[in-house]
C-alpha cells in the first residue's frame, strides 16, 4: 500500500477559548480525492489554512510526502507540490489571465532573482500556462485582466494557477462557490479528468459534486472529526444524518 | 555620579513617557479603530503649544490659556476632519501618509506665517513654580511633576473610559472588529470623529504643557510624532496598554541613556549612541516581537 | 519599452531631447537646474521601485540618499577624491544600510513599515547631526567635485551634466528592464496580492528585501551625485520632509510607471522655484495643492499625459 500523501496527526488549533480544530486526524493517498463535508463553522477553512502553512497548529502534526511540515511556512509548502485555490478568490488582479498563471509557472522554473530578461518571453512558462489555461477551459481570455473576468472565470483561473504549479496535492477551497449548475458541471469535469493524476482534497458544500468526484469523505462538525469513509457509508451513518438534520442529504443521485 | 542625579533623570523620563503617552495614546487609537495613519498628529501638538502661548500672553493667566487652547485644537481638529481627512478614511495608506504630510507643510507654514520663525515665550505659572526637595539636598521641579501627574491622571481617566464605558468598549470592539460594529449599527462615522478629536486633545495638551519647559517654535511636532511612532510600535498597533509601556519603556532610555552613556562611553561616541538609542530598542523589540509588545489578535 | 508609440510618448521624446539641450543655452543656473531634475529623478524612480511596484511604502528614503552623499564627502574630506573609488562606495554603503534596515522593517507590514522607515531615517538624521567631526548641523564642504582621472572634468557644469544624464538614462534603461523581468513581475505580483504570491511558492519576504537593497544603493548613487552637484552635505539631506518630498515626487508624476516620478521630480521643483519667485511661503500653496492631487487626482501627471484613467489601488 502505497504511503500516503498527506496525513494529519491530532491537528488542533485553539484561538483562546474557541476550538476551531480539536485533535483531526486523516490521511489522503496519492490519487485520491477526498471531501471535506460540514455546517458552517465547523472548521473546514482553518483546516485547510493550517494544512496550506498559513496558519500555525496549536497542537499536532502534518506530513506532505512522508516530511513533516509542520513548521514550514505556506511558500515552502508549495514548492513541495502542494497548491491551493481560495474560498474568496484571490488572484493577481492586475495581471491578465495569462500572466497568472505563468506566475504560478515561473515559481516552479528556479529562482526568480532574474533582473534583465523579459518574464513574458519565457517559452517553457508561456507554455505550461497556456496549456494549464486549456484545461480548464479558459484559453479565449487568456489576455483578459483577471479583474474583468466572471466570478465563474475567476474559479477557473484559480484552479489553472494551481494546477501550473505541478502539484501533487491540490488543495481546493469550496471550488462551485457561487456557480450555477451549469459552471458547476463544468467544474466536475475538469476534476474528474484531473483525478488519477493527482491527489485532490476539497472542501465543498455541494453534495452533488462532492459525490460525483469524491472516493472518500470526512465529516467535520464543531472542530472535531464526525465520520470518515467511502461516500455511501457516510450517507448511510446515522450519525451524520442527526449532525446534518437530513437538510444536505436530499436524493442520492 | 550620584543618587540625587540619577533619580532625576529617572523622574525626567517619568516626564517624558508620561507625554509621549498623550501622544500615542491618540495615535494607537486612531491606527488601531480606524486603520488611518495620521502624520499630522504632531501639527496639533504644535497648535497647542502656539495657541496656549498666545492665549497666556493675552489672558495673563496659564490656567486660563489651557482650556482655550484645548478648546482652539477641538475646533481645529474638528475642521481639518470633515474637510479634507474623511475622504482619506477608505483609501490606501500612500494616500493617508501623503495627504497628511501636506497637512503638515502646510500648518508649519501658516505657524510660520502667524508666529514667525522665532521661539514663543512661555512662563511656568507661579504657583507652579519653584522646586521642591528630593533627598541629600537635591532639588526637583514642581511643574514637571505636575505635569507628570497631569499625565498620569489623564491615563487613569482614559483607562477608565476604554474599559468601564459604552464608548470604551466600542472602541475596544471597533480596533478588532470593525465590522461587527458597524453591523450593531453604531454610527460609525460618529464613532471616529469622536476618538479622533481625542487624540487631537491629547497631542494638543501634551504640547501645551510642555512649552514653559521647551522652547515653543515651528516644527516641534514631529519629533515627538516620531518618537511616538516608535512608541507605538514597541507597544503594538491599537493598545493603549502598548502605548504606555511603550512611552515609559522609551522614555527611560532616551533621558537615561542621554545622561548614562556620554558618561560610560566617553565624549566621543556616547552623545551619538545616546540619540540612537531609543530605534536600537524598536530594533530590539522588532527582531524579537514583529507585531509590538502587546499585539491585538484581529478578530 | 511596449510597442506602438503614441503621441505621448513623442512628447516625451521631445522633452528629453530638450532637457538635453540645456547646456547649450550656456547659461549655468538653467543647467544646474536642469541637473537637480535628473538627479532627484533619478532618486524618485528609485522609490518608485518599493512604492510604485512593490507597495513598500517607504517614508525613509532619504536615509539612503544621506547615506550615498555623506561616503562621498567624508572620503572627500579625508583626501579619496576618485570617483572611480567613491562612487561605488556610496552606492555599497547605502546597500549594506538598506540591507540591514529592510532586514528589520520588512518582518512586519502596512502601517508599521511606514513608520519603522521613518524613525529608521530619523535615527541616522540625528547621527548624522552628532557627526562634529564632520560638521554637525552645518555640514561638510567638497572643496572640489570627485575626479575621474583626468578624463571627465567634473568641475565644469555641462560635462557634470552630461555624465549626470548618461547615467540618468542608463538606470531608467535598466530599470525598465528590470520592472519586466521574472523579478519585476514577482514584485507587481507581491504588490497586487502578496499573499497569494506566497501560497504559489514565492518567498515574498527575500524578494521585498532584494528590491528594497536595490533601492537603496540607487538612492545612494543619487546621493553621491547630489553631494558633487551642491558640494555641501548636511543632516537636511536625511530630514524626514526630504523623504516625504520623494514620496510626493512619485505619487506626483505616477505611481507605478516608469517615468511618472522623473515627471514628478521635475514638477515639484519646478514648482518649487516658480512659487518661491512669488513669496517665501510658498509651502503655504504648495500643501494644499499636494491635499489637492492626492484627493483627487490619482494618477499624477502621467494619467493626464496618457490619458488612462486613474490607477487603481
Amino acid at each position: 500500500m502505497a504511503e500516503a500523501i498527506l496525513e494529519i496527526r491530532e491537528l488542533s488549533k485553539s484561538y483562546g477559548a474557541l476550538r476551531a480544530n480539536d485533535s483531526i486526524s486523516l490521511s489522503v493517498q496519492p490519487r485520491e480525492t477526498h471531501a471535506i463535508i460540514g455546517p458552517n463553522g465547523a472548521g473546514k477553512t482553518t483546516l485547510i489554512s493550517q494544512i496550506a502553512g498559513e496558519v500555525s497548529p496549536s497542537a499536532g502534526s502534518i506530513l506532505f510526502r512522508g516530511r513533516d511540515v509542520t513548521a514550514l511556512p505556506a511558500h515552502r509548502r508549495s514548492a513541495l507540490g502542494l497548491a491551493r485555490t481560495f474560498q474568496i478568490t484571490s488572484v493577481i488582479k492586475s495581471f491578465t489571465a495569462q500572466e497568472n498563471v505563468a506566475t504560478a509557472a515561473q515559481a516552479r522554473a528556479g529562482h526568480s532573482f532574474r533582473f534583465w530578461r523579459p518574464a513574458d518571453r519565457a517559452d517553457d512558462i508561456n507554455g505550461r500556462a497556456k496549456s494549464a489555461l486549456d484545461r480548464v477551459g479558459l484559453a479565449a481570455r487568456a489576455d483578459v485582466p483577471a479583474v474583468s473576468l466572471a466570478h465563474g472565470e475567476h474559479r477557473q483561473l484559480e484552479i489553472a494557477m494551481a494546477l501550473a504549479s505541478s502539484p501533487s496535492l491540490l488543495l481546493l477551497d469550496e471550488p462551485t462557490a457561487g456557480m450555477g449548475p451549469e459552471e458547476s458541471q463544468q467544474i466536475v469535469r475538469l476534476l474528474r479528468e484531473l483525478k488519477p493524476e493527482l491527489a485532490i482534497l476539497l472542501i465543498e458544500h455541494d453534495m452533488d459534486v462532492v459525490f460525483s468526484v469524491a472516493d472518500r469523505l470526512t465529516v467535520l462538525v464543531n472542530g472535531r472529526v464526525l465520520a470518515s469513509g467511502a461516500p455511501e457509508a457516510i450517507r448511510r451513518d446515522p450519525r451524520v444524518r442527526e449532525a446534518y438534520l437530513g437538510e444536505e442529504f436530499a436524493a442520492p443521485p | 555620579m550620584s543618587l540625587a542625579l540619577l533619580v532625576e533623570q529617572l523622574l525626567n523620563g517619568i516626564q517624558l513617557g508620561m507625554m509621549l503617552f498623550l501622544m500615542a495614546a491618540g495615535l494607537t487609537l486612531v491606527f488601531g479603530v480606524m486603520n488611518f495613519i495620521n502624520l499630522a498628529h504632531g501639527s496639533f501638538y504644535m497648535v497647542g503649544a502656539f495657541l496656549a502661548a498666545t492665549f497666556t500672553a493675552w489672558t495673563g493667566s496659564f490656567y486660563l490659556a489651557v482650556p482655550l487652547a484645548l478648546a482652539g485644537c477641538i475646533v481645529l481638529g474638528a475642521l481639518v476632519e470633515i474637510a479634507a481627512l474623511r475622504r482619506l478614511y477608505d483609501r490606501d495608506h500612500l494616500d493617508q501618509v501623503l495627504a497628511t504630510f501636506s497637512l503638515i507643510l502646510f500648518f508649519n507654514e501658516l505657524a510660520t506665517i502667524l508666529w514667525g520663525t522665532e521661539p514663543q515665550y512661555m512662563p511656568i505659572p507661579a504657583l507652579l513654580s519653584g522646586s521642591i526637595p528630593l533627598f541629600e539636598g537635591a532639588q526637583y521641579p514642581v511643574y514637571r511633576l505636575a505635569i507628570t501627574g497631569a499625565g498620569i491622571a489623564i491615563g487613569l481617566l482614559l483607562y477608565v473610559l476604554v474599559v468601564h464605558s459604552r464608548v470604551g468598549m466600542l472602541i475596544r470592539a471597533g480596533a478588532t472588529h470593525r465590522e461587527t460594529v458597524q453591523s450593531l449599527g453604531v454610527d460609525i462615522k460618529l464613532l471616529f470623529t469622536v476618538i479622533f478629536g481625542l487624540g487631537v486633545a491629547f497631542a494638543g495638551f501634551a504640547g501645551m504643557v510642555t512649552g514653559p519647559l521647551l522652547a515653543v517654535q515651528v516644527g516641534i511636532g514631529e519629533p515627538m510624532l516620531i518618537v511616538a511612532f516608535v512608541v507605538i510600535v514597541i507597544g503594538g498597533i491599537g493598545s493603549i496598554r502598548g502605548a504606555l509601556v511603550g512611552s515609559l519603556l522609551v522614555g527611560l532610555v532616551d533621558t537615561v541613556g542621554r545622561f548614562i552613556l556620554p558618561l560610560w562611553l566617553g565624549y566621543r561616541f556616547g552623545p551619538a549612541l545616546a540619540s540612537m538609542a531609543i530605534y536600537v530598542l524598536m530594533a530590539v523589540v522588532l527582531v524579537w516581537r514583529p507585531q509590538g509588545l502587546f499585539r491585538l489578535a484581529r478578530g | 519599452m511596449a510597442g506602438h508609440l503614441r503621441p505621448a510618448h513623442w512628447l516625451l521624446a521631445a522633452v528629453l531631447l530638450a532637457v538635453l539641450c540645456v547646456p547649450l543655452l550656456g547659461d549655468v543656473f538653467y543647467t544646474r537646474l536642469a541637473t537637480r531634475i535628473l538627479i532627484l529623478g533619478l532618486i524618485a524612480v528609485s522609490l518608485n521601485l518599493l512604492v510604485g511596484y512593490g507597495g513598500m511604502i517607504s517614508f525613509g528614503h532619504a536615509a539612503f540618499v544621506g547615506l550615498g552623499a555623506y561616503t562621498t564627502a567624508i572620503l572627500a574630506f579625508h583626501g579619496v577624491a576618485s570617483g572611480f573609488l567613491v562612487w561605488p562606495a556610496a552606492i555599497a554603503v547605502s546597500a549594506l544600510g538598506a540591507l540591514v534596515i529592510g532586514a528589520i522593517a520588512l518582518r512586519t507590514g502596512g502601517v508599521y513599515f511606514i513608520m519603522i522607515t521613518l524613525a529608521f531615517a530619523q535615527m541616522l538624521y540625528y547621527t548624522s547631526v552628532g557627526l562634529e567631526r564632520y560638521g554637525g548641523d552645518d555640514g561638510v564642504r567638497m572643496a572640489a567635485r570627485n575626479t575621474f582621472a583626468g578624463v571627465l572634468e567634473l568641475g565644469r557644469p555641462s560635462v557634470f551634466f552630461y555624465v549626470v544624464a548618461a547615467i540618468f538614462m542608463a538606470v531608467v534603461f535598466a530599470f525598465s528592464r528590470l520592472v519586466r523581468s521574472r523579478f519585476g513581475r514577482v514584485l507587481r505580483g507581491i504588490k497586487d496580492n502578496e499573499r497569494r504570491m506566497q501560497s504559489l511558492g514565492y518567498d515574498t519576504y527575500r524578494y521585498k528585501l532584494a528590491a528594497f537593497v536595490i533601492a537603496g544603493a540607487l538612492a545612494g548613487l543619487g546621493g553621491a551625485l547630489n553631494a558633487n552637484l551642491v558640494q555641501l552635505v548636511s543632516p537636511s539631506m536625511i530630514h524626514w520632509i526630504m523623504s516625504g518630498d520623494l514620496l510626493i515626487m512619485v505619487i506626483l508624476g505616477g505611481v507605478g510607471t516608469l517615468f511618472g516620478p522623473v515627471i514628478g521630480a521635475a514638477a515639484f521643483i519646478l514648482l518649487e522655484e516658480v512659487l518661491a519667485g512669488y513669496t517665501k511661503h510658498w509651502m503655504i500653496v504648495l500643501g494644499p495643492l499636494m491635499l489637492l492631487v492626492v484627493l483627487f487626482q490619482k494618477g499624477g501627471i502621467h494619467a493626464l499625459l496618457f490619458r488612462r484613467g486613474a490607477a487603481h489601488g
